[in-house]
Order: C-alpha cells, then sequence, then structure tokens
C-alpha cells in the first residue's frame, strides 16, 4: 500500500460513519480544550502573581520579628519563645545602612475609624513617608505621611479611596478629623485607586503614622521593616548588613526573619507552577477518559467491521498494513479532535477575557505541545488493542461472519 | 500450476478433532475450469480456503506456479493473494461505506497502483461489466446482481490467474444469477482464467468442464481423472 493511502482510507471510514467519528471528536476535543485552557489559565495567574510582585519593586527586603527556622538547632531554641520587639529604633538603625534606600517601618492592625457618625472597621497600617516610595503609590489627592521622626505622631492620616467614599461620601474628606480607635488624626490625602497590591487592598486601608499606631493598638513591636536595597546586586550583602545591625542591637542574638524579594517571588513561582502542573495533569485525565472512549468505540467498530477486515485480507492486505490502518484512523481521529480542541480553547480564551479582561491570559506553548502530543499518543495507544485484535482475525471465520 | 499433495486439514471443536481434509491429491491446470461440489460439511469450502491461502493446510504441500506455498509467512502469502487470486463470495462482501469504484478499486488499492492508474483500470473494469453508470453508488443503492458484478470487477481489476467463486449464485435470483454465471465463464473463455466455483448446485457445477464431487473431506469423484 502507499504511504499516501492510509490516511486516505482512514479519513474515508471516519467521514463515512460521522456519528461514531464527531462522538470520539467531541470526547477528544473537550479533553484538549480543558488542557490547554486550564494550564493557560494557571499560568496567567503565575504572571500576575509575578507582576504584582514586580510592582513593589524589584530590591525589596522584608524583616520580620521572629526567626524562623525549619529545621535544626537555631540560638531562638534557648532564647525560648518570644523574641525580642522589633523597633522604630532598629529601623532608624538599619536606615542608616548606606547599602539601603529606603527603610520603613511598619505596623498593620485593624480599628474602627469614624466621621459625622459613621463608623467602619478598616485594617491600619501605621508607617513612615519612605512606605510610599518603597510600594509606589501615588496620592489621588492632598499629601502623603510627612518625612521627619519616626518616633513622632504628628496626628495625620491619609485614607484609601473607599474608606473616603463610605465615610465622606460626596462631601470633602481632606483637612477633616477622623476618629481612629480612641486618637484623632486629620486626613491629609486620599490614595489613588489603582493601588492593589498583594494581600492588601489600598483602597481600603487607613495609613497614620508608625508611632501613633503603635500607641493606638498598644503594641511594643512593629509588625515589620520595610527596606530597598540600593541596587539588586546589593540585595545580599544588604541582608546580611540589616542581620548584622539588629544582631548587634538585640544583644546578640539572631532574632529577626529577612525574606527578599527575590526568594519570596522564587517561591510562589515555584507553588504556581506547581499548581499549573496540577491542573493541567488534572485536564491531562480526561484526555485519558476520551482516549478509553477511543478504544471502546474502536473495539466496537472493529467487531462490526469483522467482516470487510476478513475481505481486506482476503484481497491481499497482510496483518501490519491492517494493524496500521486501524492506528492511523484512531490518531487521526486523536490529532483532529485535537486540533478542535485547540480552536475550542481559543474560543474560551475570548470568552474568559470578556469577562475578566484584566487577566494577562497567556498561551504557554509547552501546553499546546503538550496537549497534541498526548492527544496523539493517547490515540496511538488506546488504537493499539482494537489494531491489534483486527490484525489477529482469521481470514476464514472473518469471511463468515455477518 | 496448482498442485495439492496430501493436503489434510483437521479442526479441533472441543476435544474433538474433525478431519476437514484428508488425503487431497489435486493438480489445476493454467486455464482449467473446474467445479468443486458436494453437500454442507464436505470440505469443498475448506479446500477453497487453502487453494487462496486464506487458510494453512494441516499436513502436504501446496506449490502455485511451481512455487511452494505451503510454509509462505503472512505478508509473503497476502503479496501471492494480491497478485493472483480473485474471490468471489456467496455473500459479495463488498464494504458497505465505499462506492461501487472505490470497492473495486481496494485490490489495486492493496497493491500500491497509483491513484490515477487505479480510477483508469477501475473504469474500464466497471464498463466492462456494464456498471459504468453505478460506479459512484453504494452497495445499499444496487440490485444483488449489480453488487455481486462489482464483485467481479473488484476480483479481475489486479488481473489475477485464478478465480475462486464460493456460490457466486447463491444469494441471487435465477435470471441474475445466470447473467452473473455467464460474465464468470466470459472471463475464462476470453482471458484463459483459471475459475474454481464452489456450488452444492448440481446445475452450476454441471457447466464445468471438469467436475470435483467431494463427500466426507475426500475427494470422492473427479471426472477428469476418472476419464483419464
Amino acid at each position: 500500500m502507499n504511504f499516501s493511502d492510509f490516511p486516505r482510507m482512514a479519513a474515508r471510514v471516519l467521514v463515512r460513519h460521522p456519528a461514531r467519528s464527531s462522538l470520539m471528536l467531541l470526547a477528544m476535543s473537550i479533553g484538549v480544550a480543558a488542557v490547554v485552557v486550564l494550564t493557560s489559565l494557571g499560568e496567567s495567574a503565575r504572571r500576575y502573581v509575578s507582576d504584582e510582585f514586580a510592582s513593589l519593586g524589584t530590591h525589596l527586603i522584608m524583616v520580620s520579628p521572629g526567626r524562623t527556622e525549619t529545621s535544626g538547632v537555631g540560638p531562638s531554641m534557648f532564647a525560648g519563645d518570644t523574641p525580642r520587639d522589633l523597633t522604630i529604633a532598629d529601623a532608624s538603625a538599619v536606615a542608616r545602612s548606606p547599602l539601603l534606600g529606603d527603610v520603613a517601618p511598619m505596623v498593620m492592625g485593624q480599628a474602627n475609624v469614624s466621621w459625622g457618625g459613621r463608623e467602619r472597621e478598616v485594617p491600619l497600617i501605621g508607617t513612615t513617608a519612605a512606605l510610599r516610595r518603597i510600594r509606589h503609590w501615588t496620592l489621588a489627592q492632598g499629601r502623603f505621611l510627612p518625612e521627619g521622626d519616626p518616633e513622632r505622631d504628628s496626628g495625620v492620616c491619609v485614607i484609601g479611596a473607599k474608606v473616603r467614599q463610605e465615610l465622606f461620601g460626596p462631601r470633602r474628606a481632606l483637612g477633616e478629623w477622623l476618629k481612629v480607635g480612641d486618637r484623632r488624626c486629620r486626613v491629609t490625602g486620599i490614595l489613588a485607586e489603582e493601588g492593589r497590591s498583594i494581600g492588601l487592598d489600598v483602597e481600603e486601608v487607613v495609613i497614620l503614622p508608625v508611632a501613633g499606631v503603635l500607641a493606638l493598638l498598644n503594641r511594643p513591636s512593629l509588625s515589620r521593616i520595610m527596606a530597598n536595597a540600593r541596587s539588586h546586586e546589593l540585595m545580599d550583602r544588604a541582608s546580611d548588613e540589616i542581620r548584622a545591625i539588629l544582631k548587634e542591637r538585640h544583644q546578640r542574638e539572631e532574632d529577626v526573619t529577612i525574606v527578599t524579594q527575590d526568594a519570596l517571588l522564587a517561591t510562589f513561582d515555584r507553588i504556581l507552577l506547581a499548581l499549573t502542573y496540577t491542573v493541567g495533569g488534572i485536564a491531562g485525565i480526561s484526555l485519558l477518559v476520551a482516549g478509553i472512549l477511543i478504544m471502546n468505540v474502536m473495539l466496537v467498530s472493529v467487531s462490526q467491521r469483522t467482516s470487510e477486515i476478513g475481505l481486506l485480507k482476503a484481497l491481499g492486505a497482510p496483518r501490519d498494513e491492517i494493524l496500521r490502518l486501524f492506528l492511523v484512523e484512531a490518531t487521526g481521529l486523536s490529532l483532529a479532535g485535537a486540533f478542535l480542541g485547540l480552536l475550542l480553547g481559543i474560543l474560551s480564551r475570548l470568552a474568559i477575557l470578556r469577562l475578566y479582561p484584566v487577566l494577562p491570559l497567556t498561551w504557554p506553548i509547552w501546553a499546546i505541545l503538550a496537549a497534541l502530543l498526548t492527544a496523539f499518543l493517547v490515540g496511538l495507544g488506546f488504537g493499539v488493542i482494537p489494531a491489534r485484535r483486527a490484525a489477529a482475525l482469521d481470514p476464514v471465520a472473518a469471511l463468515s461472519h455477518h | 500450476m496448482i498442485k495439492l499433495r496430501q493436503i489434510e486439514r483437521n479442526f479441533e471443536v472441543g476435544d474433538q478433532i474433525v478431519r476437514a481434509l484428508q488425503q487431497i491429491d489435486l493438480d489445476i491446470g493454467e486455464g482449467e475450469y473446474l467445479s468443486l461440489m458436494g453437500p454442507s460439511g464436505s470440505g469443498k469450502s475448506t479446500l477453497m480456503h487453502i487453494v487462496g491461502l486464506l487458510d494453512h493446510p494441516s499436513a502436504g504441500t501446496y506449490e502455485l506456479d511451481g512455487r511452494d506455498v505451503t510454509g509462505l509467512d503472512d505478508a509473503a502469502q497476502a503479496e501471492v493473494r494480491r497478485s493472483k487470486i480473485g474471490f468471489v463470495f456467496q455473500f459479495f462482501h463488498l464494504v458497505p461505506y465505499l462506492t461501487a469504484a472505490e470497492n473495486a478499486e481496494l485490490p489495486l488499492v492493496l497493491s500500491g497502483v497509483d491513484p490515477a492508474e487505479r480510477r483508469a483500470r477501475v473504469a474500464e473494469g466497471l464498463a466492462a461489466l456494464g456498471l459504468a453508470d453505478r460506479s459512484e453508488h453504494r452497495p445499499d443503492q444496487l440490485s444483488g446482481g449489480q453488487r455481486q458484478r462489482v464483485a467481479i470487477a473488484r476480483a479481475m481489476v489486479a488481473s489475477p490467474s485464478v478465480l475462486l467463486a464460493d456460490e457466486p449464485t447463491g444469494n441471487l435470483d435465477r435470471s441474475s444469477g445466470s447473467e452473473v454465471i455467464h460474465l464468470i465463464e466470459d472471463l475464462h473463455t476470453n482471458r484463459g482464467l483459471t475459475l474454481v466455483v464452489v456450488t452444492h448446485d448440481p446445475e452450476m457445477g454441471g457447466r464445468a468442464k471438469r467436475q470435483i464431487h467431494m463427500i466426507d473431506g475426500r475427494i470422492h469423484e473427479d471426472n477428469a481423472r476418472d476419464s483419464a
């Protein structure tokens, strides 16, 4: 048989059994579409998170109180469970390092905020003017916290756009006095709406001087210190220096955890990549199901076409040509299903983009290739049993089969 | 051209051995017209399957055109079937989803003849059997006689030297049956085709010059041998 006659004969079989073929096409295309769409969503989530991190600035170092260790015997084992407080003075000492640009102490909590009889519970951030530069926040109106001694509470606050809307409605907020917990502060700025970063909806927060929030929440320790290394190359040295400064200040005790943004991003990246693979793998199960369906339908087809196979043998088709014919049929069908599935995937992508225009939906090329390859292998793999059964038929028995 | 020596064919049915063919010695010359007759179960179909290389004898040797084909492997046997043997069956065995032309084309496809030549030879073959205007019809759009003519066109398209016809009229009414048998006989007369017709119908078997009667897996009567 000519090479080109295999696909030609297979195509004829498939086209002239439309019900059977479309059933298998449907199963295969749904499987492929699922793999492509789900991995694409996973990959998009990964990109989204990376972009968010990048928006924080790439030289970021975060210092939190207490030492997190997953293994080994660290000094904190002997120091007991309560770490030393991370103080504003610590932050100021760190800020004197020439390796660091901006350094912002941060304390976070919740408090009731009220104005003119309206009250809401909102997340509070106590910090200094440096945080705005670290996080690249912009203001819709007014000014951010003033520069100056971080130990002093200047009695001002900056509010998120949503807080402004809910407390003040259409009225002017700038210059008004807010009641935050048992303290009062004057609104000097309103954050622009675009600021949304990981774990924090900037539209909903109230930002006050760090000293004020520590007093308000009655806390001895900062939640963390955020610092910017002067350059990406200085990150490691800067981390070491922060560790050394704080060790010096904490009675030679290493009791802080320092995380660089790179490390954090790498962790998230690994998690999300694993997630993408997992989701893709789960979708791959639907490809297997499609393969089993193909095998099933092909087995039925072989027994329905027994006398046809007997005839082909009588006409001089050797065993391996019969085998190849059925394999070409199964793989051809799988590949056709796969391409149909890609088309389905493209359509779903357009639909998703319509519903969620902000999602940076990408097509991982590896997922598309993997889906096509899997579809091909599934067709081949699950085609083998029916094809072998067809090839092994005894011509005399097959011819007398009705 | 066909030389069978001491052919045996045994089937195992449960724990019993059925001896379908016993001690068959048979020579068929080129261009001979021969009928194999006998009641059902006499072994005539089994003998035809062995001559057509669809079945292997349990013992004995088979020579075709001077070549021992008894022990050939599957691929080599298939090659012999493609090039030398044509089959016509009682139930036509047309592929239901293929048109008449596509059915008749199958042996050429299997032989790897290129498509342009295939079309020409199929058109010629169908025209010779009066089916030129039926080539795009599916089997279910054809009468029984037309179907068997498509099957004959298919059997002949690769120009075999032997035509094996197994009850070729068994599923046809009288008039299309006689039409079909005349077509086959014409092929024998005009092309010098070796023709073996398997039948239980004495009237049709009687048309052949050489008549072999089989009973219980043995050649009971062979008018060529008896007269010789």
